[in-house]
């Protein structure tokens, strides 16, 4: 039996055993027409058994999907995704944080301004981006993005991944909930188009608070939600372990949330999911970007504010009692 | 809680914990210094410990009672009832606890709304029922606020919102959390036509709720000792593996790190609120 790899989530170990039998006979000396064969048969064999696990597959292994400690975060699709980038730092009060990165973007000839969250690949890079959980520095700096935006009349792109903000003491003492409330209050009145993609963890206020967006896009294999799965089981089922329960209660994947048309669209992973090919979901991720920014660019700014507003006033839904 | 009490199985701490509780009706047991207050004299003091002036948890609709002018109330948005879009169920149907926290309490969500005058100033007053799902912030929440905020704006009245709340409905998921945006766009048409927004906090205002509406407002009050913040103190001492400062996110420790400006009994908010409506609209 093979040593557990981490590159393949529990339901994905099928194909480790496929990957495990390419390698050996790969690495064999004694090469021959049919261990050739025998080889394409496999990579044959792996390609149809990842369509059959991702065809079915849970919310909560979707929810693994958008944690995968290989996927793409921020810094790697502003490598493969963004002709021109310079990094923008501090929130002019207190900090940088570098659990969001900010910045003057560009993809081929549209100019934007860009706001993003960031988690760590390695042990060492993960403690420097506070594995992704922003404190009111961030949101501040990302304030401040949004002001430039507004001021040189640029639109505004945001990159949603983390796990929410960040509950510390430091977070609080400088009023976290005043500095997401704020960037919730400046972006639905902001007066440049906005687009929001969640590319992997859409973790709660933390999340939402540079997520709002005249297009909101999920990428297929993210999630968004009020509350970690984990969170809430250990809440509503007292019992941490029944996360999986909890993510196909609280429908927090990209196609049950475009069906209750909290998200505008998805936008499709390569088979096996982003990690498994960073430039192909580099080009499907520029391909739908830049879409959605030739399409807001073309609307009169004070249609898109008041259809962003109309939208915004739309979230929720319940019943009208008729009778009082 | 003490070592021992931690390795006592839940049922052991639940029966032990009952037993030395003051019994229901008659008397009450202040939470903070333990006093013991004659029921009847405790809610005539609206729920303020004679003793220690500890605020404890009053009744969306006693606070309404208590604070606008007897007068020319009226209830608003009564007709907007919850509904349970994701057929939601954790241990329990969230329609059937619905229905049963509805029974229970006599609101039919967690926001309670009226239209009045606060010293013959015409307002409107939105305030969170704490025993209402913890107060929490779902999609009739996010409306009857929203819907108030509108409603400010046709009448040109100044809107004050009373919260206590847990933060998001989770049984919403992220309808609730969107609720968030919702009241914080509300809020924007309100300050473009100058219209004041007062909010005040009281115990406990966390999660979405402090992260949107209520810490937006143009003066945020805050009732002495009530929890303020956006994460919980269980899961900050968690995360940061550490005992957290004494007097963490209370009222007075927000106030010292310049969160919010001012701490005021919930007998002063009447006069408080009234002198800073009548000099903010005075022009």
């Amino acid at each position: 039996m093979a040593e557990y790899n981490p590159n393949y989530l529990d339901f994905e170990q099928s194909l480790l055993k496929i990957e495990d039998k390419i390698n050996t006979l790969s690495n064999s000396t004694d090469k021959n027409e049919s261990t050739l064969s025998q080889i394409s048969k496999l990579k044959e064999n792996f390609e149809s058994e990842t369509i059959k696990i991702f065809k079915n597959l849970s919310d909560w292994q979707i929810s693994q999907l958008a944690r995968h400690p290989l996927r793409p975060y921020t810094l790697d699709y502003i490598e493969h995704l963004f002709t021109d980038f310079t990094e923008l730092h501090g929130d002019r009060m207190y900090g940088d944080d570098p659990a969001i990165i900010t910045g003057i973007a560009k993809i081929d000839n549209l100019d934007f301004m860009f706001i993003g969250h960031q988690k760590g690949r390695d042990a060492k890079e993960k403690v420097h981006r506070n594995f992704g959980m922003p404190k009111p520095e961030g949101y501040r700096k990302a304030h401040r993005i949004m002001q430039l935006a507004e001021k040189f009349n640029l639109p505004l792109v945001t990159f949603i991944d983390t796990p929410g903000a960040y509950p510390g003491i430091d977070a609080e003492s400088r009023n976290q909930s005043q500095a997401i409330a704020q960037n919730l209050y400046t972006m639905s009145n902001l007066k440049v188009p906005i687009i929001s993609i969640i590319i992997g963890e859409g973790g709660s206020g933390g999340a939402l608070a540079i997520g709002i967006g005249d297009k909101i896009a999920m990428l297929e294999y993210s999630i968004y939600s009020v509350i970690s799965p984990e969170g809430c089981a250990s809440i509503l089922w007292k019992d941490a372990k029944k996360a999986a329960t909890a993510a196909e209660a609280l429908c927090i994947t990209s196609s049950k949330l475009l069906n209750f048309n909290l998200i505008d669209s998805i936008i499709p992973e390569p088979v096996g999911g982003a990690h498994r090919d960073y430039v192909a979901m580099s080009s499907a991720l520029k391909i739908n970007l830049t879409n959605m920014l030739e399409e807001v660019k073309l609307k009169n700014i004070n249609d898109l504010i008041l259809q962003r507003k109309n939208k915004i006033e739309d979230y929720g839904d319940y019943n009208v009692d008729e009778n009082s | 809680m003490s070592w021992l009490d931690k390795i006592l199985p839940s049922r052991i701490r639940a029966s032990k914990k009952k037993q030395s509780s003051v019994p229901e009706g008659l008397w009450h047991k202040c939470s903070n210094c333990e006093a013991v207050i004659y029921r009847a004299e405790y809610e005539k003091n609206f729920n303020i410990c004679p003793k220690c002036n500890h605020h404890g948890r009053i009744s969306a609709r006693k606070r309404i009672d208590i604070f606008l002018d007897k007068n020319n109330r009226e209830e608003l948005f009564v007709n907007i009832l919850p509904k349970d879009v994701l057929n939601f169920k954790d241990k329990e149907k969230y329609k059937d606890k619905l229905s049963t926290t509805q029974e229970k309490t006599g609101e039919k969500d967690a926001l309670v709304a009226f239209k009045g005058n606060l010293k013959n100033m015409p307002v409107i007053v939105c305030c969170f029922e704490y025993s209402f799902f913890g107060g929490s912030m779902g999609s009739v929440v996010g409306e009857k606020f929203s819907r108030s905020a509108k409603l400010c704006v046709e009448t040109k009245s100044p809107l004050i919102c009373f919260s206590a709340s847990g933060g998001a409905r989770m049984q919403e998921s992220l309808f609730s959390l969107f609720q968030m945006a919702k009241t914080s766009s509300a809020l924007n048409e309100l300050a473009s036509k100058q219209l004041p927004f007062i909010s005040v906090l009281t115990d406990p205002t966390m999660g979405g709720v402090s992260a949107s509406l209520a810490m937006l407002g143009d003066i945020n009050i805050a009732e002495p000792n009530a929890l303020i913040g956006f994460a919980g103190p269980r899961v900050i001492e968690q995360t940061v593996g550490e005992k957290l400062p004494e007097g963490f996110q209370k009222s007075e420790f927000l106030k010292k790190h310049g969160s919010i400006d001012i701490i005021a009994n919930r007998m002063e908010h009447r006069s408080i609120i009234s002198n800073i409506l009548n000099t903010f609209t005075q022009n």
